[in-house]
């Protein structure tokens, strides 16, 4: 074909290019054709069509909506995935410890001991740990209430200071009834309060009372206080009804000076005899320990005295005779080191605590042991102002009450009393954070601030004092109850300046400084406040002793009353940690029971399963399980405080039953040991306990618990080391050691070897670790009828045995049953990282597997659910995911952690929660692990020894836990087990520290976990 | 050919020929199902609908709606599990190693026991993958399967790895042995057929076998091989079953004897299910000629042999764990005997050691009623083996701390009943629609009409 140049035109209009044409040209349709004038046209439609069918498509498919607010303004300090620590302190009624605030994306999620503090020496216990649950409780109410409707705070405030005017006007009586408040600002702010209103008087009560210590300080050294005790000092240690351990007087203060003394420096322990009616923790640690009855307390002491008096050549009083050796070995041991011993009690008598006053002062312990120039504020509760209140309020004499953080209803003997005198009060206020047993009484509820939101201060002790701060904005509309004092005296409410002012009394140079250390550390000393003051023992120990020796007759049954270091008083009743933790003693979980001897109850428990029985006290029936219990002292029975709440929240309400109503009043102090009027009738209905443990003995299984006592272990550090009989083997290069004879080629670290070392010893089984773990690893918990199925999920759990009746080993049957009075151990087990793992050979996915540094990780992602891991675990510490335990109605009451929005907020964002089916255990805290080696990383440092330490390790008041790197040769843990072979990589440790040994060291798994020998000092 | 003495009693009486053969067997195959049928069907949907409710609500719940708890991580279900595969020993046993031994009474029972064999693995197979606490992925992860999660892999270290392979291939062998059996006897039944969809789907199933001599030998030599290769694997199965407490730490379950132990004990249970489907099956299809008391005898002769071997084993453990030394050991023993499940102890003693016995009385073996009545007993007895092993051991080994006790619950049963629904639901449909003896091989065992008398 040519080349074509030749051009046809649409019309002589393209040729001429005519302007009008060339316009057009582009157009579809020509000019003339108009298009329709509607607002959409043909293609529109088809463009909404198709998006409406896209937007209908994958609406239908929308992922839920994760709700995620982006900082628009990043706060300087909060940084997504990186933890905050905040110093502060944990505030309950007079319960008191100074603590570290761990927050995530500001939520505070987890609590632990604060170090610098010189009270409670980084010590916690199990309900400072379980405490910050309590701050994401659903139960807390949302903001103020007035007459049972939600109300706001201005109408609230308006009411309340309109009324309280005109109360003040008519000088009608106003009172502030509290549990001991420790706060000095706190305590200004009600001063305050009085100025405006001076008809005001402060009630403070506390649930368990000490008032008789301070009595009986009055009457020794004419001054009303409590003093403080420092255990680590005493060499002899006598207890009598004291549980100190868990909860009398300030408990981790205790625990930290107690240990010091059994971790056994230079081979030396204290020795510690204890005379007790229930086993208490403090009682089942002691080297000598005897069943006594309440009654009997006082003449135990009178006569302990009267051989102390002859040997310090001063009269003898009178007392009973008490047929128990151990009188006399506790009196010569007390006299050997005198000066270097201490005697408590935990009677509320003041005769009983002046004779114990008057042994101290025989001994000559005031100023060593005892100190009564740095008096404890603890207890600073009287029973008789409140006596008198309640009286009053009957008769219609009080026109206003305030309830402060106090809950008598519930807690106080007389509260059925009180709850009926209420409707005589005429103005009712609680500033209580849930609508409890007293706040549903009340026509006005001032909601207060859980204390990780709050702004506060305490003093301890004099001349200690330390600063809490919130963690969180309050998550609900509620306020400080120091501001609402504050605002009805016509204040500024601003409770943070005013605390700060106060505090400036205290600062000597510039005030800044000083408050942010004081807010950093925590913690504040001023030791110029202390006075050296001398004192002299003025009792009138023969009048005391004549009034114990009248006073106490011996009962056919005695009552006992204690509280549990689990759920304590009872004040946190709706938090499930703490329901859940099983008691360290009986680890018997969500119940209230009556302790009992198995001479007195008549049978054994078979399988947690029991008989009721009703106790009448002055009239009072109680219907409540039995727990058949080793070591109760014959005719003599126990009850917990702290159960049978009705208005705690879903989780804590109707578990047992309230006991408080049984206490009584002797002589103008409050009792919990009642040995008068007590009657015991077992019945035939069948109760179901659950029990996390139920085979109470070990058997006599040596290789499970190794102990000797101090004189054997004098002797020979191993004493009391079991070396199994296993058989060696002679190779080429010589006689190999059974315990290096292995299938396999063995682990190489050539990095970190982390490791774990339980001091049975200074363990004394108090279950703060135990929380602990709970709380870091978001472990579930499962409620009282899967505890029944032996389903806990705790991936730490302590191990309670009770020597056995018989010491053949090969009577089983008589070994299952326990000692009538038996020896104690505790045992901490968590999974013992196993070198050797029989869990990692026979997953059949891989699902569990060894790190290059000795960990045994479990893989939730790969896990299939065998359970053969767990099967196949000699130490029994794997725990299958039965059910689905987040978003899971079963699970709501017991799990609120997993299942209430609210409660969510507490989990650890590092560790994830486990679905259904997948099996879980002990991971040494990888995720601290981790983010250790991250931050050293960052700075471009070694990995310090105090870097990494595992929660469990971290919330051991007596430091019985330590965790560290095995191969560091400058590790605590090196340092303790004397780790002589410190050459990297090796998998086998050549350890020098004697008391060391690993829990079925025969069945070869060589576990990462080591014990140190349970050593007794007694003869 | 083998040569039998003409002096050996016949094995099928009542003087049948080749034709009666055919008559009898097919004429379940072809005839309406009988009304005790029917029943039988009928209970056995009623059992897998009920157990399949509880299947349902294992899977929808999780694990937790069974008893089992932190120290007790195996019960019924792995007691189940083993025992279905023990009761799977028996068909192949008779099939191939009876074959290899030349024993002709195998013919009138192997096609049952072979079905029984099948159907007991199928169920067997249902509890390790029911008992995972994630069978969704559980149940191809541990498979060997290239996979994109990287350089993850099986844990062949893992006893549970080698029961898959075990029982898979056992599975796989003993359902292509039964089916090549099966084989001749579809061509009869399609030969025979009337109508045309029996006529279509038995001329499917017999894969268009055309009875030549050619065929008749390819047949014999594959049933030679797959005898050869099935001979191993009922030894290897359950002693690799056997492995999966032999290899591990637990008192009680770390023993040697295991191996011989369970596998004896499987044809000892495999036999005696054997019997009491076969005694049912003969008085149902009237095949008194073909199963006889004979026949009976011999089985119950194996039921001796093995039971008294599980017997000494009993006593071996005990013997062991007092020469041991091993205080764990010698408690996990004791505690079998003198603990709280001491009954389960009992039971398992009285049915798997004294019942048995009794068979050394000739009136005993060969009386229908006291076979029957002691098959069943020896099940249950191997029932309680297993439960004795698994749960006694576990439920108190080294930690006294972490003693507990096992409780079934509702759902334990109900996933138990779910297999024997399952089972029995398939074996009734075998009965009815396939031939439930061995015509072609029958047939070799009677005289024809030329040598009758």
């Amino acid at each position: 074909m040519k080349d074509n140049k030749k051009t046809y035109w649409k019309g002589i209009e393209q040729l001429s290019n005519d302007a009008a044409f060339v316009k057009n040209a582009e157009s579809e349709f020509p000019e003339s054709v108009t298009q329709e004038s509607s607002e959409s046209s043909r293609r529109d439609f088809l463009k909404i069509m198709g998006f409406s069918v896209a937007a209908a498509s994958l609406a239908a498919c929308e992922a839920p909506v994760r709700k995620a607010i982006p900082y628009l303004n990043k706060p300087v300090d909060v940084d997504p995935g990186v933890a905050n620590y905040y110093a502060s302190t944990y505030l309950n009624g007079g319960d008191y410890c100074s603590v570290l605030v761990k927050t995530r994306e500001g939520r505070p999620i987890k609590v632990s001991g604060n170090k610098l503090s010189s009270v409670t020496n980084g010590g916690t216990s199990a309900q400072v740990e379980a405490s910050v649950l309590s701050l994401y409780d659903d139960a807390r109410l949302r903001g103020a209430k007035s007459k049972g409707e939600a109300s706001t705070w201005d109408q609230i405030d308006d009411s309340i200071i309109s009324e309280l005017e005109k109360i003040a006007s008519n000088d009608g009586n106003i009172r502030i009834v509290s549990n001991t408040v420790l706060s000095p600002s706190t305590l200004k702010s009600i001063e305050d309060f009085k100025t405006k209103y001076p008809t005001t008087e402060h009630v403070m009560y506390d649930q368990v009372s000490m008032s008789g210590m301070a009595i009986a300080n009055e009457r020794s050294f004419g001054t009303k206080i409590i003093p403080s005790y420092d255990f680590s000092k005493a060499e002899v240690i006598v207890g009598v009804g004291a549980d100190f351990l868990s909860t009398w007087g300030a408990p981790i203060e205790n625990t930290y000076q107690y240990a010091q003394t059994r971790k056994l420096k230079d081979k030396k322990m204290s020795r510690h005899f204890q005379f007790e009616s229930n086993l208490t923790l403090t009682g089942s640690n002691a080297d000598y320990r005897s069943m006594i009855k309440p009654s009997e307390e006082g003449s135990v002491l009178a006569n302990i005295y009267n051989i102390l008096a002859s040997k310090a050549g001063v009269p003898a009083v009178k007392a009973n005779k008490i047929d128990k050796e151990t009188i006399s070995k506790a009196a010569n041991d007390l006299w050997k080191a005198k000066g270097k011993s201490l005697v408590v009690a935990g009677s509320n008598d003041p005769s009983i605590q002046v004779v114990v006053n008057a042994i101290n002062n025989l001994l000559g312990n005031y100023g060593s042991t005892i100190d009564l120039n740095t008096p404890v504020n603890y207890r600073k509760g009287d029973e008789a102002i409140m006596d008198a209140f309640i009286n009053d309020a009957s008769s219609g004499k009080v026109a206003a009450v305030i309830f402060f953080n106090a809950n008598p209803v519930y807690d106080y003997y007389q509260g059925e009393k009180l709850a009926a005198a209420l409707s005589k009060v005429a103005l009712k206020i609680s500033t209580s954070s849930v609508e409890d047993e007293t706040a549903s009484l009340v026509d006005y509820i001032a909601p207060d601030n859980h204390y990780l939101e709050s702004w506060n201060d305490a003093s301890p002790k004099k001349g200690h004092y330390s600063l809490a701060q919130p963690t969180i904005t309050p998550i609900f509309k509620t306020r400080q109850a120091q501001s609402s004092f504050l605002i009805w005296s016509d204040n500024d409410g601003d409770y943070f300046k005013y605390l700060q002012n106060n505090w400036k009394e205290k600062s000597t140079g510039s005030f800044q400084p000083f408050w942010d250390k004081a807010l950093h550390d925590g913690v504040y000393n001023n030791a110029s406040e202390i006075e050296n003051v001398e004192y002299e023992f003025v009792g009138d120990v023969n009048s005391e002793a004549n009034a114990i020796s009248s006073n106490y007759k011996s009962g056919d049954v005695e009552l006992m009353i204690y509280e549990k270091s689990t759920i304590g008083n009872g004040s946190q009743g709706n938090n499930p940690l703490l329901h859940e933790l099983p008691d360290p003693i009986t680890k018997a979980t969500w119940d209230n029971y009556i302790t009992m001897s198995v001479a007195d109850a008549g049978f054994r428990l078979d399988d947690a399963k029991t008989k009721t029985a009703n106790v009448t006290v002055g009239g009072e029936t109680i219907n409540l399980p039995i727990m058949v219990q080793p070591g109760q002292a014959s005719g003599t029975i126990g009850i917990a405080l702290g159960y049978g709440r009705t208005s705690a929240g879903r989780v804590g309400d109707n578990i047992g039953k309230n006991i408080y109503p049984l206490l009584v009043n002797v002589n103008g102090t409050q009792s919990l040991r009642i040995s008068k009027g007590v009657s015991v009738e077992v019945t035939e209905e069948v109760h179901q306990l659950a029990q996390t443990q139920t085979q109470n003995t070990f058997m006599g299984r040596e290789t499970i618990i190794q102990e000797a006592t101090l004189e054997e272990f004098k002797k020979d550090e191993g004493a009391g080391r079991f070396h199994p009989h296993v058989a060696t083997w002679q190779s080429e290069s010589g006689q190999v050691k059974p315990e290096e004879l292995t299938l396999w080629k063995g682990h190489e670290y050539n990095g970190h070897h982390w490791g774990l070392t339980i001091d049975m010893n200074a363990c004394n089984g108090c279950s703060a670790c135990v929380v602990a773990c709970n709380v870091e690893n978001n472990i579930p918990m499962v409620g009282k009828q899967e505890i029944i199925n032996r389903r806990e999920m705790t991936w730490l759990r302590i191990d309670r045995y009770y020597s056995s009746a018989t010491d053949d080993v090969t009577d089983y049957a008589e070994m299952e049953k326990s000692a009538e009075n038996p020896e104690v151990v505790f045992q901490p087990m968590m999974c013992q990282h196993c070198n050797n793992a029989p869990c990692e050979t026979v997953c059949p996915v891989a699902a569990t597997t060894h790190s290059t540094e000795g960990l045994n990780q479990m893989v939730y992602n790969r896990c299939i659910g065998t359970r053969y891991c767990a099967n196949n675990c000699p130490y029994k510490v794997r725990r299958f995911n039965w059910f689905k335990y987040h978003d899971n109605d079963q699970f709501a009451d017991a799990n609120p952690q997993m299942n209430t929005e609210i409660g969510k907020m507490v989990l650890n964002p590092d560790v994830t929660v486990r679905s259904r089916g997948v099996m879980e255990k002990c991971s040494f805290c990888v995720q601290r692990i981790q983010s250790g080696k991250l931050e050293a990383k960052k700075d471009r440092r070694e990995l310090e020894d105090s870097d990494i330490t595992t929660a469990c390790a971290a919330a051991c008041t007596a430091g019985a836990i330590t965790f560290g790197d095995m191969n560091n040769a400058k590790s605590e843990i090196s340092n303790l087990m004397k780790i002589e072979d410190a050459e990297k990589g090796k998998e086998i440790k050549i350890m020098k520290n004697k008391r060391a040994y690993h829990v079925l060291e025969e069945i070869g798994v060589r576990p990462n976990v080591f014990y140190l020998t349970k050593i007794r000092n007694k003869a | 050919m083998q040569v039998t003495s003409p002096l050996r009693e016949t094995l099928v009486t009542g003087g049948k020929t080749v034709h009666d053969i055919t008559e009898d067997i097919c004429r379940q195959v072809e005839g309406k199902p009988s009304k005790s049928w029917m029943m039988g069907l009928a209970l056995s949907l009623g059992g897998l609908t009920i157990g399949g409710y509880a299947v349902f609500t294992l899977l929808w719940e999780g694990i937790g709606v069974w008893g089992l708890n932190k120290t007790v991580g195996w019960a019924w279900d792995i007691t189940n599990f083993v025992w279905w595969v023990g009761i799977g020993h028996a068909g192949t046993l008779i099939s191939a190693i009876l074959l290899l031994f030349r024993q002709k009474w195998r013919m009138s029972i192997n096609r049952a026991a072979e079905a029984m064999t099948i159907f007991a693995v199928l169920c067997a197979l249902m509890f390790p993958s029911l008992h995972m606490g994630r069978m969704w992925v559980g149940f191809y992860w541990a498979l060997p399967l290239p996979n994109t999660f990287g350089s993850l892999w099986v844990n062949f270290n893992s006893p549970l790895l080698w029961d898959v392979f075990a029982i898979s291939t056992y599975f796989t062998v003993s359902l292509v042995f039964w089916y090549i059996g099966l084989i001749p006897d579809f061509a009869t039944i399609r030969d025979r057929a009337t109508n045309k969809i029996s006529k279509a789907i038995y001329g499917a199933l017999s894969f268009g076998w055309d009875g030549a001599a050619k065929t008749w030998m390819r047949y014999e030599s594959v049933s030679l091989i797959l005898a050869g290769l099935a001979t191993p694997l009922v030894l290897s199965v359950h002693t690799i079953v056997s492995m999966d407490f032999a290899t591990s730490v637990i008192p009680g379950w770390h023993t040697t004897i295991f191996p011989p132990y369970f596998v004896a004990g499987a044809i000892f249970s495999g036999f005696a299910m054997v019997l009491t489907l076969m005694l049912v099956t003969r008085k149902l299809f009237k095949l008194e000629d073909y199963i006889t008391i004979y026949h009976i005898e011999l089985m119950n002769i194996v039921i001796i042999i093995t039971g008294s071997i599980v017997g000494v084993a009993y006593i071996t453990e005990f013997f062991i764990a007092w020469y041991s030394g091993v205080p764990y050991e010698q408690y996990a023993f004791i505690n079998r005997a003198f603990g709280p499940y001491d009954w389960a102890y009992y039971t398992m003693m009285t049915c798997n050691v004294i019942a048995p016995q009794l068979f050394w009385f000739k009136k005993i073996r060969t009386s229908i009623v006291s076979t029957m009545i002691i098959s069943i007993i020896v099940n249950i007895g191997m029932w309680f083996e297993r439960f004795v092993i698994i749960v006694t051991s576990l439920h108190r080994d080294y930690i006294p701390s972490s003693w507990a006790m096992f409780y079934p619950t509702r759902y334990d049963v109900g996933v138990y009943l779910f297999s024997f629904g399952f089972f029995f639901t398939a074996f009734l449909l075998f009965s009815k629609f396939f031939p439930v003896l061995n015509m072609a091989e029958l047939k070799s065992i009677v005289k024809s009409s030329s040598e009758k008398k």
